[in-house]
């Protein structure tokens, strides 16, 4: 239980974040400082650093522990239908609405391992909406995307998954999506058929296309204020008019001036572009 | 003892009823923010705010990220996230992996508190049935705050509170009876 106490000043988490965007071109500076120096502070005690000095001398010379710090400072954690009563929402108002159209776009920011974008998948073959639908899934991390596009998750996990799956609307048997394998269920490769996965830094790129739902949940808690404000921009340039934009359950557009020009889809925390 | 910026109550098994006794008996004009932390099962709407408010004429919410901190309020943390203090006094939350089993974790709560509010932050602990919020303590001594524990004679699930008496260093250990006139007396 004796945990030391390792201390990163805040000056130091600055300098870290300085180097990352000199040296490799990716920005923190915008990202919540008590959550990333968490987790900075975090890799330091896991990987035993035994200085500052050296910890901050591996990150800009050595390309695969950089990697990891990219890797370890974002948080990755997420899971298939988290919050059901949000996807119940996607599955009776809102992907019934999108269905009207010739081919669905839906951009999932902040993708992570791809736990959300299998279970939107899962939604539209269930409404017979996925041979018509393309979901982007993107995020910073490539080594996520790598594990997202192998479709397979922690047999562990399934119980839970399978719960909220029914709780989110879902009848079938949920384990027939996919294959048990050994500690691992392989999710099937139709479902994946009508994924993208590709990195995005929602940060410092441009809005690449126009969609008729966006899904970001769980990312901008880790933005401050201005760069959320950027971020929803970026969003809002890329949503069709009458799309949808979903965030995660503790997240809001009010603070936004962008909110005029959306309604709120009751109970959940989802807005429609309405002008 | 310095003057109190914040007061940070974290607990798990058992410690709700401890809340619902010393809520009444709360200053209303407290000078300080209270921010609860306990564990609970993630659901669609928790109703613990709500039933708190029941308890007192303080204000009482559920936190929202990047809310600013103000004192006369009592904040719950919400469940399935990490509650974490910015250095501006304003909360942030985190959904990173769970700690000690728990999201939220009241560690997380009491380390990041600990380093913003410094010798004017109080941390107190109730029962509970696992050893969430001890390395909280502990971080919170060492940046001059003040620990507080429920005494775990009077703990419904002795525990937390005697894990945190073994590996923390505590300033105070209350009965219940005796918690809200201490935290009055912050003030």
């Amino acid at each position: 239980m004796n945990q030391e106490l390792v201390v990163i000043s805040d000056e130091q988490v600055e300098i870290l974040l300085g180097d990352l965007l000199e040296y490799y071109g990716y920005d923190f500076t915008g990202y919540s400082k008590a959550s990333i120096k968490r987790r900075i502070l975090r890799l330091y005690g896991l990987d035993k650093q035994l200085s500052f000095a050296e910890f901050r001398y591996k990150i800009n010379n050595d390309t695969a522990y950089f990697k990891r710090f990219v890797e370890q400072i974002t948080v990755n954690v997420t899971e298939m239908f988290r919050d059901p009563g949000f996807f119940k929402t996607l599955r009776d108002t809102v992907l019934p609405k999108l269905g009207t159209y010739p081919l669905i776009r839906i951009w999932l920011a902040g993708c992570s391992t791809g736990e959300e974008a299998y279970s939107v998948s899962i939604i539209l073959k269930e409404l017979n909406l996925l041979h018509k639908s393309l979901i982007y899934a993107t995020d910073i991390n490539p080594a996520v995307l790598e594990k997202a596009g192998q479709g397979m998750f922690a047999m562990s996990q399934m119980k839970q998954y399978s719960e909220n799956y029914i709780q989110s609307g879902g009848t079938k048997d949920f384990s027939s999506y996919y294959t048990a394998n050994y500690s691992l269920a392989k999710f099937s490769d139709e479902l994946k058929s009508r994924i993208i996965f590709s990195t995005h830094n929602l940060v410092s790129d441009h809005s690449f296309n126009e969609f008729q739902l966006i899904l970001c949940r769980n990312v901008l808690i880790y933005f401050d204020r201005d760069l959320q404000h950027k971020v929803l921009s970026l969003f809002d340039e890329s949503l069709e008019g009458l799309g949808y934009l979903a965030l995660g359950s503790k997240e809001t557009l009010d603070f936004s001036p962008l909110a005029r020009n959306y309604k709120r889809v009751p109970g959940e925390k989802i807005w429609r572009k309405v002008s | 003892m310095n003057k109190c910026d914040a007061l940070i109550i974290g607990g798990s098994a058992g410690s709700l009823d401890v809340l619902l006794k010393v809520l009444p008996e709360l200053n209303p004009a407290l000078s300080f923010p209270i921010i609860i932390v306990v564990h609970r099962k993630h659901g669609a709407d928790s109703l613990l705010p709500e039933l708190l408010a029941g308890r007192t004429s303080l204000i009482v919410k559920e936190i929202d990220e990047k809310e600013p901190i103000l004192a006369g309020t009592i904040y719950v943390a919400p469940s399935d996230y990490h509650t974490l203090i910015e250095k501006d006094r304003s909360f942030s939350l985190d959904c990173s992996e769970k700690i000690n089993y728990s999201r939220p974790a009241i560690d997380a709560t009491f380390q990041t508190a600990a380093e913003v509010y410094r010798d004017k932050l109080v941390c107190l602990l109730l029962s509970g049935s696992n050893a969430d919020g001890v390395n909280g303590l502990i971080s919170v001594k060492a940046w001059g705050g003040t620990t507080v524990i429920q005494d775990p004679q009077t703990a419904q699930v002795a525990y937390m509170p005697q894990q945190a008496a073994n590996f923390a260093k505590i300033d105070y250990t209350l009965a219940i009876e005796a918690m809200a006139e201490f935290i009055n007396l912050l003030s």
